[in-house]
């Protein structure tokens, strides 16, 4: 490849990489260079070759890895011709078979063309427009007007949400720590002639916990799901490691979506995303799917899990029990929220959520703003689960607790932690 | 020309030599690897648990002759178990033995000689006369932090000890990574790498796997085996069994003296290539007899 002209070859190369950067791959200077050092390698006239080669350099994550193929063909049959397309092809999603969960990113993009559009939260009731925040702490969401849930949007959105944490197994070094740093002794001792005087201490890094939600989003939760995109918006945004997920009768990821900065945007791509809102719900199903494609890449070093749904359910409830119980099996709180708890006379009689609810750690509602700060107060300071193998605090013993009593020992737990007493 | 250029000449060399040592690439494989070596870059391999990432490495540093460095991740892993750490032991026997000795002189407990090299610091050991296959092994176990410093060492192949001053590699290192991708390994990390996609192998390539590990095995028996094992690939299940579990469950029928696959035998073995009781339990019963069915039709 000689510097003063470039070939047609490198010419060809060079758009190439423009084609996958406009369709939304996410290719470094450096990974361009790298893929043009890469042709020096291999015979040009090998189509295969190419294409294993620009795969390899161009190509960091296996969810591109479709979208790269696809591109690769393309480009490769007629030059120039989608170099103008903005858009990724909508036949692509058609193309997706059982294993289209690696390819979200894709599918996304031509469910989003599909044009779902978000529901719009019915006002039945304009009589009671209250303001006053008193008044609408306590306020069913499904019995707001607009003005109210606008209102209730702007005080999630300020929430600042906290979620209690863990013990890694990092060490790091701390004025008063529970080993001995033996680095950080003879480190001193040096300065003191080789008599260690003073002592060095290290501790466990303290991290907050990785959280899972998911969300239900079918016709029956129609009311609350706009806002329940609002409380994983928010939730997203004040803490790290959360992943987010909405199901009906399948399941759908919008942690990428949540994360945009601007809220409204945020949440229109979201509800984009997903194909089936309002339609029927497959509860077990969708966490069988969760727990399939998902649980082990998310559900490590003790997450919190929240699932928000009345638990109408018109599938299977055997699965359902199944998918609780390793979904349990394998979290460190799993808490579920109902905004039907809200209600005096609900009882958790239908047959989805009694199935369910033997796997649940905490049972709690989540109908009005009131629940919504007992929900952040309750995250940030999770007890621990009466389980066998869970390592408990120094100077705690653990019995099986009933649920009852579950609340008296979160308080015995939390005292030994000042950093949780803070809400 | 280096070692690993020489013998890893081209792709279809590339293919050759891991074939000969028992290890069978597709071409996309033996691409990445042989620009991974070009380019003197890592190479990240990324799969499903079982399906060879692990075994590139070994066979890497079988075909060139030299020392295979592991660094097996886990959570918590940090620099005194990753790269260095002193040794506290024999610096206080040090500090101790001085002080009978005279006032004057001092006693300097950090240097080489009180110095632990762990996998990352016996990488980039100069007192090599070739570079050493490194394989960083299940990268997504190891915590964010690990990654960051990774990224440091991976870009210029030098460790500073604070104490010592900064070691450089004289033979940078050849770099596998593996990853189950059990969480997103940094973008950042990825890009300075080669990174490769290992799936389940074809029908074939399996066939030949198996037959290649597993002598003793009949042509009718193993053809039914890989059959089986991709039919179960294509089950809804939590663990989906990888090449590794169909080398076991092979292994385990020769040992049975099996010429033939049968529902009963299929039965009791199922905990060779099913992990989880869930799964031995949607796949137990009728789902044996009709994915052998479909195995053997």
């Amino acid at each position: 490849m000689s510097r003063a002209a470039p070939s047609p070859v490198v010419e060809n190369l060079v758009l190439f990489v423009r084609v996958l950067r406009r369709s939304g791959l996410a290719v470094s200077v450096g990974q361009s260079v790298d893929f043009m050092r890469a042709m020096k390698w291999i015979d040009l006239g090998e189509r295969d070759q190419v294409f294993h080669a620009a795969r390899a350099t161009l190509v960091s994550r296996c969810e591109d890895l479709d979208l790269f193929s696809h591109l690769f063909d393309l480009f490769w049959r007629v030059p120039g011709k989608i170099a103008g397309a903005r858009r990724r092809p909508a036949s692509l999603a058609l193309r997706h078979g059982p294993r289209s969960s690696r390819n979200l990113s894709l599918t996304s993009f031509s469910t989003a063309r599909a044009g779902s559009h978000e529901p719009q939260v019915e006002l039945s009731d304009r009589s009671g427009a209250y303001s006053d925040l008193e008044v609408l702490q306590h306020k069913d969401f499904g019995a707001m007007t607009e003005e109210e849930l606008h209102e209730v949007r702007r005080l999630i959105a300020q929430t600042r949400w906290r979620v209690s944490q863990r013990r890694t197994r990092r060490m790091v070094c701390r004025q008063r720590g529970e080993r001995l740093d033996l680095r950080g002794v003879l480190r001193r001792a040096s300065r003191r002639g080789g008599t260690a005087i003073e002592l060095a201490w290290r501790s466990r890094k303290v991290k907050q916990r990785p959280v899972v939600l998911l969300a239900d989003i079918s016709g029956s939760m129609e009311r609350y799901s706009r806002l329940v995109l609002q409380l994983f918006y928010s939730l997203s945004h004040s803490l790290r490691d959360v992943e987010s997920f909405v199901f009906g009768t399948r399941l759908t990821r919008v942690t990428p979506h949540l994360r945009l900065r601007n809220a409204d945007r945020a949440l229109t791509e979201a509800s984009r995303e997903v194909l089936d809102w309002s339609g029927g719900t497959r509860i077990g199903e969708s966490l069988h799917a969760f727990n399939r494609v998902w649980s082990r890449r998310i559900l490590r070093r003790g997450a919190v899990v929240l699932i928000v749904s009345d638990g109408w359910d018109r599938g299977n409830s055997e699965l359902l029990k199944r998918a609780m119980r390793f979904l349990r099996d394998r979290c460190h709180r799993l808490v579920w929220l109902n905004p039907l708890l809200g209600s005096r006379r609900y009882e958790p009689i239908v047959a989805g959520m009694a199935a369910a609810l033997p796997f649940v750690d905490d049972f709690l509602p989540v109908h009005n703003l009131r629940s919504l700060e007992g929900l952040a107060s309750h995250l940030a300071s999770l007890p621990e689960r009466a389980r066998g193998f869970v390592s408990a605090p120094r100077g705690t013993r653990r019995s099986n607790l009933r649920t009852s009593e579950r609340k008296s020992t979160m308080a015995a737990l939390g005292s030994t932690n000042p950093r949780e007493l803070n809400r | 020309m280096s070692e690993s250029t020489r013998v890893f000449s081209s792709i279809e060399t590339t293919f050759e030599v891991l074939k000969r040592h028992q290890y069978l690439a597709d071409v996309g494989l033996s691409t990445s690897l042989h620009l991974a070596l070009r380019m003197e870059k890592p190479l990240f391999l990324e799969g499903e648990p079982g399906v060879g990432k692990t075994e590139v490495a070994k066979v890497l540093s079988r075909a060139l002759d030299t020392p295979l460095i592991r660094l097996q991740c886990y959570e918590g892993l940090d620099l005194s178990q990753a790269v260095y750490e002193w040794n506290y032991t024999r610096q206080l026997l040090a500090i101790q033995a001085h002080k009978g000795g005279g006032e004057a002189d001092t006693v300097d407990i950090f240097t080489e000689e009180f110095l632990l090299r762990r996998p990352l610091l016996q990488a980039i050991d100069r007192s090599r006369d070739r570079a050493a296959v490194l394989l960083i092994d299940e990268l997504d176990r190891a915590d964010e932090e690990f990654e960051s410093f990774l990224l440091e060492l991976l870009s210029d192949f030098q460790i500073t000890v604070p104490e010592l001053g900064t070691l450089e590699a004289e033979h940078r290192p050849i770099v596998i990574i593996t990853s189950n991708r059990t969480r997103e390994i940094h973008d950042a990390l990825k890009r300075r790498c080669i990174y490769h996609w290992i799936d389940y192998p074809s029908f074939d390539k399996e066939v030949e796997i198996v037959r290649r590990k597993v002598p003793g095995l009949s042509e009718h028996l193993s053809g039914q085996i890989v059959a089986f094992i991709q039919a179960i690939r294509q089950q809804d299940l939590y663990k989906l069994p990888g090449i590794a579990e169909t080398l076991d469950w092979a292994q385990a029928l020769v040992h049975l003296d099996k010429e033939t696959l049968d529902a009963a035998t299929v039965e009791v073995t199922l905990g060779f290539f099913l992990k989880y009781q869930d799964d031995i339990d949607t796949v137990r019963g009728p789902l044996v007899e009709e994915l052998l069915e479909r195995a053997s039709g």
